[in-house]
């Protein structure tokens, strides 16, 4: 056995490998404990701001409840309807699930800390959050129920419509930093007028990332009242769960987008060289808290938008504004001959 | 950057990518298996407010959200295209810029008429 872990095949492609699966697991338990407890923030803030407790009952401060939830789904009933088309219906929240853990294997959450750092990673993560719709559209579909199909519909062209919008943010932040890999995007140089520049632009995906991941007040395709949960009519147990993960887990994700994008990252706010101390991870956690309260708070705040007004707030203003924003960032920058 | 290198970068997504399969798949294989499986007729009908399904779900739907999926293709493509000119604005000079800048200005033609058309009109 020492031999083994003396030899070539070990310190070449073992230890790698090894190392390369630790990081896996890392991840995916992070995540996963983030989305977890995620639910139980969410639970606390909203009954912060609705003045209830929020859960409280199992275990202190009712901190084992998003624990006691998991068990609760994966003891329940698997139902395949037997209308449905059992393999995609099945398939449908697989996909959802994978796709939102396997858009982190590229996000830098600190210096050198992500395990592929792979040039291309902004247009990795625009891909991978895109295919979401695939797994919305087999639901809606593989059910075959009215509400399910009535929410896979809405949903699907919910997120193809803001997806526009939030491209043309993307593409704005690329303009000003010059390059698709994400570690790279974070410390490029922005003198202060370029982020004044990107503000609006901050603001316009913030509100895209809810209707990305169909959250309130951009909830149609769930509205419960309406269509009684749209595409997620027909899931129980952990059909169901895997949903439910990968819609938090892409809360979590786009969060982090955005702290990427426009926030910085692992850097200290605001440029304050004495706050450099604190580790970047810890910074990197602090402001992705920061965007996941957003999607709380505006969950508390506003009510449910109408389909009509949603449509019409992503074709008709966020796509001229944003396709106007292009040209005039890339127009001043290239005026003021400030091209990275 | 040789194309081994290249590729050595997307090998841990690969397996990545192979860990979240299988994790899916075991959770739901262990919940098919820890819970308690009862089927039953109604239980497996599909879930119309306690009635038997009128019909079929898959009946004809609003030709809008078909609209909706085209336009997004024409404009999705068009951000396709403006990735790699971001990124190299600084190496094709004004003609790069002014060449898009036409592109941009074609496809605000397009989607001016649409908008008159009443395509992006949800009553």
């Amino acid at each position: 056995m020492t031999e083994f872990f003396s030899s070539d095949l070990w310190t070449i492609y073992g230890l790698p490998f090894a190392f390369m699966m630790a990081h896996i697991g890392a991840i995916i338990g992070v995540v996963l404990l983030f989305v977890a407890y995620y639910t139980y923030f969410e639970r606390k803030v909203m009954g912060a701001m609705q003045r209830r407790q929020g859960p409280n009952t199992v275990g202190p401060f009712g901190l084992l409840q998003p624990i006691a939830d998991g068990i609760k789904l994966l003891s329940k009933e698997t139902i395949v309807p037997t209308q449905s088309n059992g393999p995609v219906f099945v398939i449908a929240p697989m996909l959802l699930f994978t796709l939102a853990l396997i858009a982190w294997a590229v996000i830098p959450v600190n210096a050198k800390w992500v395990l592929a750092d792979i040039n291309v990673g902004i247009l990795y993560l625009f891909a991978v959050s895109s295919m979401g719709v695939y797994g919305v559209i087999m639901a809606g579909w593989a059910s075959n129920s009215k509400y399910a199909f009535l929410g896979g519909l809405r949903s699907a062209s919910q997120m193809v419509s803001y997806e526009v919008s939030m491209g043309l943010v993307i593409v704005c932040v690329l303009l000003c930093v010059g390059t698709l890999n994400l570690s790279e995007i974070i410390t490029a140089d922005r003198p202060t007028w370029v982020q004044i520049l990107l503000f609006p632009m901050l603001i316009v995906f913030l509100i895209s990332i809810l209707a990305e991941t169909n959250r309130a007040p951009f909830d149609l395709p769930e509205g419960e009242s309406e269509i009684t949960g749209g595409f997620m009519v027909e899931y129980s147990a952990m059909t169901f769960a895997l949903f439910f993960l990968g819609e938090y887990a892409n809360m979590i994700l786009m969060s982090a987008m955005t702290v990427v994008l426009f926030l910085g990252g692992w850097l200290p706010p605001f440029g304050i060289e004495a706050l450099a101390i604190v580790p970047g991870v810890i910074w990197f956690v602090l402001k992705t808290l920061l965007v996941m309260f957003f999607f709380i708070w505006t969950r508390a705040t506003f009510p449910r938008y109408r389909y009509d007004q949603l449509m019409r707030l992503g074709w008709k203003i966020f796509l001229p504004f944003t396709l106007f924003y292009v040209v005039l960032v890339s127009g001043l920058l290239v005026y003021f001959d400030a091209l990275p | 950057m040789a194309p081994t290198e290249l590729l050595l970068n997307y090998l841990p997504i690969l397996i990545f990518i192979g860990v979240a399969v299988v994790m899916s798949c075991a959770m739901l294989v262990l919940s098919f298996v820890s819970g308690k499986q009862n089927p039953d007729v109604n239980k497996n009908a599909a879930y119309e407010c306690g009635f038997d399904a009128f019909d079929d779900a898959r009946n004809k739907f609003d030709v809008r959200f078909y609209l909706v999926a085209i336009l997004f293709i024409i404009f999705d493509l068009e951000i396709a295209f403006l990735f790699p000119w971001a990124i190299s604005l600084s190496e094709i000079g004004m003609f790069g810029f002014w060449s898009m800048m036409i592109f941009l200005g074609v496809l605000t033609v397009g989607f001016i008429y649409e908008w008159n058309k009443g395509a992006l009109e949800w009553e």
